[in-house]
């Protein structure tokens, strides 16, 4: 039930962005989901791409600082308060969301959202208790 | 005005007669009671009887500042603890302070060759001196402090800090002399800028500014901005502390070095030779009064040169000149004394960190700053940014802490940093040249 997603150090210079993309691109790794989390002086790239491993080793060779977490994909449903229901059955476990963005496509009726929790193993049960639709790291790699 | 007319007149072959006398004295003094001493003249097969003229001074080894760390901290005393009455200290490059000690005569030495260096600067007794520089293990605030009471002046013991309040009593209390670092009067008078104070309203007559280097285009704006004149002074806390030289207020061009105290040499700092005077090269003194802790030959790593020539002042003691640089790779910043190794043995006691480093100094509003720029590896990246943060936040707060310099780290991505072949290149320093 675990996304694996790779996060990549990127200095706040410009060209490294476009750099990154180039390198995953040339190696025919297609990005699913990303955000771009930054500070005045770095950034952090996190992406959800359909080869992770090959995405993985592509930007390791290129000298890039490149980690490997798990994250957790959650569908949401699209309308008002949507998001609000899953957070809400989080708070109630006290689980602590570290960040979370949202994914590119959507999911028939659905918005898909991507989680970094502190309790990865917790933060999947608890939902799949309460119902919500937590996806598979293969159905996210080839959505 | 001349304070020791005695002393600082003496004609050159009265002081060089004096200075054979005081150096035999200390080098049979430091041979018998300091075994680093013995041991470091039997390795140079010399012994002090060999000491037949001045010149023969070039003959015996130097003392460096890791000789000083190896004898942590009390090991080149030259006399028991009980004779000591005042311990000072400087930043060393292991976290290890380089630690000197003062017998009372040593402290009345210090305050009169303070003394001596106030009246060349200009001043006199019925001056406020404002004394800015730091008290505590710093050999400044204290060192100056001392000398201005034996001028019989009025000081204020302000130590650094606290601007505004500075400003306020500088103001109020009408101080004339202003004793601090060339950049703090620099951040001053911006100060007071700032406060919407007019500078033509203070009292300040003279500022004596020492601890950092100094360029003379600073001077000028120190002086314009500051409306007083700005006299350079030197030392060092492991010869004695501020005084050990000073510019005269009536020349403004090299700094009349205490000569019946101090014998100056320049040496090639790549070879040890002995150079004439009028060439530059690395300063290394000898102390010929001191009783707590005498050195022979200490490599000061400061580049300068010495003037033999007679001073319009009438002071006969010979000048060095405004300091330009260093031999080793010490930086001074705000004051404060700054090894790239130190820095180095930090990052390296920080788990997952590369020694991979480099420091960018510079200077923002007249005031240094320094920047540590560290490489991010895999075992220290993370995917969120607080734990990134809490890296650098640990980073700045251990050389804080440990040097006393407030610094900005920067995460870069590996191999960004420059490795050159054989010496890497660590600093980069912008700070306008000297």
């Amino acid at each position: 039930m675990k996304v694996e997603q790779i996060s990549i150090f990127i200095e706040n210079k410009s060209g490294r962005l476009a750099e990154v993309t180039r390198v995953l691109g040339e190696a025919g790794v297609n990005i699913r989901a990303l955000s771009l989390a930054d500070t005045s002086d770095f950034g952090i790239l996190r992406l959800i791409v359909d080869k992770t491993d090959a995405a993985n080793e592509v930007l390791k060779s290129k000298g890039f600082t490149v980690n490997k977490t798990e994250v957790v994909a959650v569908e949401v449903p699209d309308r008002p308060l949507g998001l609000n229901s899953i957070l809400q059955v989080l708070d109630d476990s006290r689980i602590n969301v570290e960040y979370m963005y949202a994914f590119v496509e959507r999911c028939g009726e659905n918005a898909v959202i991507i989680f970094r929790f502190d309790d990865t193993e917790g933060a999947i049960r608890v939902l799949t208790e309460q119902g919500v639709k937590v996806l598979a790291g293969q159905r996210v790699y080839s959505m | 005005m001349i304070w020791n007319d005695e002393f600082e007149t003496l004609p050159r072959e009265a002081i060089e007669s004096l200075q054979f006398k005081r150096l035999r004295q200390t080098l049979e003094r430091v041979y018998a009671t300091v075994p680093f001493y013995r041991e470091h003249f039997r390795r140079a097969g010399v012994s002090p009887e060999q000491l037949k003229t001045l010149e023969d001074l070039r003959r015996f080894p130097f003392t460096l500042k890791q000789d000083m760390r190896d004898n942590y901290p009390y090991g080149l005393f030259a006399v028991p603890l009980e004779q000591i009455v005042r311990i000072h200290a400087s930043s060393g490059t292991t976290g290890k302070p380089t630690v000197v000690g003062y017998t009372r005569r040593d402290i009345d030495t210090w305050s009169e060759l303070m003394a001596r260096s106030f009246v060349a600067a200009g001043a006199h007794k019925g001056d406020v001196i404002h004394n800015a520089y730091g008290y505590g293990l710093f050999t400044g605030g204290l060192g100056a402090h001392y000398g201005a009471e034996r001028l019989g002046a009025s000081v204020i013991p302000m130590s650094g800090g606290n601007t505004k309040k500075q400003i306020m009593i500088m103001q109020d209390f009408g101080s004339t002399v202003l004793t601090c670092t060339p950049s703090y009067s620099l951040f001053l008078a911006e100060s007071v800028a700032e406060m919407g104070l007019d500078i033509r309203d203070f009292k300040l007559r003279i500022g004596i500014f020492g601890a950092e280097p100094w360029s003379e285009k600073m001077r000028d704006e120190i002086e314009a901005k500051l409306n007083l004149k700005a006299i350079d002074i030197y030392g060092l806390s492991e010869i004695l502390g501020p005084g050990v030289a000073i510019e005269c207020y009536e020349a403004q061009n090299g700094l009349h070095m205490w000569e019946d105290h101090f014998l100056p040499e320049i040496i090639n700092p790549d070879t040890g030779e002995v150079l004439p005077d009028g060439e530059r090269g690395e300063l290394v003194i000898t102390t010929i009064t001191k009783e707590g802790i005498p050195l022979i030959r200490y490599r000061t790593r400061d580049i300068t040169r010495l003037i033999a020539e007679p001073c319009i002042c009438g002071r006969t003691h010979k000048r060095i000149e405004r300091l330009s640089g260093r031999s080793d790779d010490m930086l001074i910043i705000r004051g404060v004394n700054v090894f790239p190794s130190q820095i180095e043995s930090i990052l390296i006691n920080i788990e997952g960190v590369e020694p991979h480093y480099q420091l960018i100094v510079d200077r923002e509003d007249n005031l240094d700053s320094l920047e540590v720029q560290v490489e991010v590896n895999e075992r220290t990246f993370s995917d969120e940014i607080k734990v990134l943060q809490e890296l650098s936040n640990r980073i700045r707060k251990e050389i804080k802490d440990l040097l006393g310099v407030t610094c900005k780290v920067r995460l870069v991505e590996p191999k960004t940093l420059a490795r050159s072949e054989g010496k890497a290149r660590r600093v980069i320093d912008n700070r306008p040249q000297l």
